[in-house]
């Protein structure tokens, strides 16, 4: 099936090239992390470890940790996946099994037109729109009747992690349906036809076609949806409260990694502040390969027990 | 045929590129500069007057932040930096030579605030305004705050307190008021142009500190001057040292520089914070263009020095309509001779 390159030399020509273009962008990777690693070993020096560990950040005095921000990072991302699997995932069966031909076209554009909205715009929305509606709506009412929850807890300010959280579920909800429908066209239709024909009803058919072939694939698309939930910078920066304290009620405000680089990297003075904020990148750059690493491991995981299933 | 196509094309090339040569030629200085983003309408209002009144003269200026451009400076990247902070003792000797900070324009800090029902003009005190800041006043109906302001209905909301969150020249000057009038801060939180703030919400640049304060009821927060009364936001009249309450407005913020003016250094690193006189401003803050006392290009150099002996004395005017602060009268008399030591291997540039 493969025939040697070496046949013929423009083929040889190609194959290089190729070869060139996708070794470039190994590079390229790794000349980012070197330089992550290079410019932010004053930092690693002065806290080590306990960077990662560490809560306080404060420019004036130097002291520095990036704890809050990781925090704020993975709950407001984890938020944002609460909300968004099941939305874009039911939305996904539906406009595939459900829905008539004449709505499944605009539905289906007009949630997919979601994902070329640039960042910016859904910050502004944010916090013109939707942190409003949720103070008055939402997180007012669910303070004053769950307020004795931990996660609930007041007071009541508008710009929170929920609201951060919430943002990222719209932002993230047409690559996970998108890459959702994908996988749920991939089922053969004799199968779908099968259930049905024994007498299953539509619920049953998805359950069953959707547990035996599709679980892999949507959990790839979370993964997607993750990766850009985790990196999402300007319209979390405008609605999350830019505080650095880890707090436990996702009514308070948070911070993000990718938020504090964006906002402090411009005016920050000294060799020690500067390596602080590019060590913050190279945790979130870490912290994006391991779960994506992960992820590509509990997907094989996944699918080859899947396979073994069938 | 094919000689005759050559030859034009020949013709036309040259031509094109004697079009180009000829702006070229005319624009022969360009001067480089970045910083500050506070001064950045002044300054691209100047630069585009005065390039319009000497042809041939060009001014490229990043407002890349005043951080970078102190950085650039150092780096000798640039002709010019700008700078809203002074720059610190560390900084100074990290330079290759001695530099001065020019003074261009003066600007203040107001704190606006979110009440329904309350006119702008509510009074506060330093204290009170430390101690919003550090959370330990957390309602409106606080009695410290309502004994201060009779007549006026204060609703009991919380306090949301809002802030910068990015590092910005507004925040350095802010934070140094409250570390001159409070010496618990300045112990415990310091001044900068991003700080460890014990509450709040932070908000990106003016337009994010002015969304938290007009979307959150109860919310104060703290703007540049030009950004709260374009915005029409209700500024706080704040109790200055000689015990008035005045209005953040380009009046009490000339009236804090004029009262400053006295005990002008040298240098002109001056934080004009808590300002003597009776009409001052307390929050005000003077913005500097960073300018090497040896240059390295003698053609830069001169276009460099005649530009700054036109900013201070006719740039000024420009300053006003802008709602910027106008250098004082005595103060540009001290910069004019600061000026004339800018020098070429020795050689005066004036």
């Amino acid at each position: 099936m493969t025939r040697k390159a070496g046949d013929n030399p423009k083929d040889l020509l190609f194959e290089k090239t190729t070869a060139v273009f996708a070794f470039g962008v190994l590079f390229l990777a790794f000349l980012l992390f070197a330089l992550l690693v290079r410019e932010s070993l004053p930092a690693i020096r002065k806290f080590g470890a306990a960077f990662l560990v560490t809560k306080t950040w404060d420019p004036v005095a130097e002291s520095f940790g990036a704890l809050p921000f990781i925090y704020g990072t993975l709950v407001s991302s984890f938020i944002a996946l609460l909300i968004a699997v099941p939305l874009a995932v039911g939305s996904a069966i539906f406009i595939n099994e459900f829905a008539p031909e004449w709505l499944k076209t605009p539905v289906a554009f007009l949630a997919e037109l979601l994902a070329a909205i640039p960042s910016v715009i859904y910050g502004l929305w944010g916090i013109f729109v939707l942190v409003p509606v949720l103070r008055d709506w939402l997180m007012k009412p669910a303070a004053s009747y769950l307020g004795f929850l931990p996660l609930f807890k007041g007071p009541v300010y508008g710009p929170s992690m929920l609201a951060a959280g919430m943002l990222l579920s719209i932002m993230i909800i047409p690559f996970i349906l998108s890459v959702s429908r994908e996988v749920l066209a991939t089922v053969p239709r004799l199968q779908k036809e099968a259930v049905l024909s024994l007498g299953g009803t539509h619920w049953e058919m998805i359950r069953i076609v959707i547990g035996q072939h599709c679980i892999p694939g949507i959990f790839g698309a979370t993964i997607l949806g993750l990766g850009r939930a985790l990196g999402e910078t300007m319209a979390v920066t405008m609605v999350i409260g830019n505080r650095p304290d880890i707090l436990l009620s996702i009514f308070q405000p948070g911070y993000s990694m990718a938020a504090v680089i964006a906002n402090e990297f411009t005016e920050a003075t000294g060799e020690l502040y500067l390596s602080a904020l590019v060590e913050i990148g190279l945790v979130l750059f870490l912290l994006t390969f391991v779960v994506n690493f992960a992820a590509k491991w509990i997907l094989k995981t996944m699918v080859s027990r899947a396979a073994r299933g069938l | 045929m094919r000689k005759g196509i050559g030859r034009w094309i020949g013709i036309g090339l040259t031509l094109l590129g004697l079009a180009w040569a000829l702006p070229a030629m005319a624009a022969d200085v360009i001067i480089n500069g970045a910083g500050a983003t506070f001064p950045y309408p002044l300054y691209s209002k100047w630069f585009y007057e005065y390039s319009n009144s000497h042809p041939g003269l060009k001014f490229n200026y990043q407002s890349i932040g005043s951080g970078g451009g102190v950085k650039q400076i150092t780096a000798g990247t640039i002709d010019f930096g700008a700078t809203d902070a002074p720059m610190t003792e560390d900084e100074l000797a990290k330079l290759p030579g001695p530099i001065f900070h020019i003074p261009t324009a003066i600007g203040a800090v107001a704190v606006v605030y979110n009440l329904e029902g309350v006119q702008s003009g509510l009074k506060l005190t330093p204290d009170i305004l430390v101690d919003i800041y550090y959370g330990r006043i957390t309602r409106w109906s606080d009695r410290r705050i309502v004994s201060l302001n009779p007549g006026v209905k204060l609703p009991s909301t919380d306090i949301v307190v809002a802030h910068r969150s990015d590092g910005s020249g507004t925040t350095d000057i802010f934070t140094n008021y409250l570390s001159a009038v409070s010496t618990e801060w300045r112990a415990k939180i310091g001044r900068g142009k991003s700080v460890n703030w014990p509450v709040g919400l932070g908000g990106k640049g003016n337009e994010g500190v002015a969304g938290v304060v007009k979307q959150t009821p109860g919310a104060i927060g703290y703007v540049e001057l030009a950004y709260a009364m374009q915005n029409k936001m209700k500024t706080a009249a704040l109790r200055n040292k000689e015990g008035n309450f005045v209005v953040p407005s380009l009046e009490s913020t000339s009236a804090a520089a004029a009262g400053a003016a006295k005990s002008m250094p040298a240098d002109f690193r001056l934080t004009l914070v808590d300002a003597p006189g009776k009409d001052s401003y307390g929050i005000c803050g003077l913005t500097w263009l960073l300018i090497y006392k040896e240059q390295r290009d003698e053609a830069k150099g001169k276009a460099i020095v005649s530009f700054l002996k036109w900013a201070i004395r006719d740039g000024q005017k420009m300053n006003a309509p802008l709602l910027y602060a106008p250098i004082p009268k005595p103060v540009v008399e001290m910069v004019d001779k600061t000026i004339r030591q800018i020098n070429f291997k020795g050689k005066s540039l004036y």
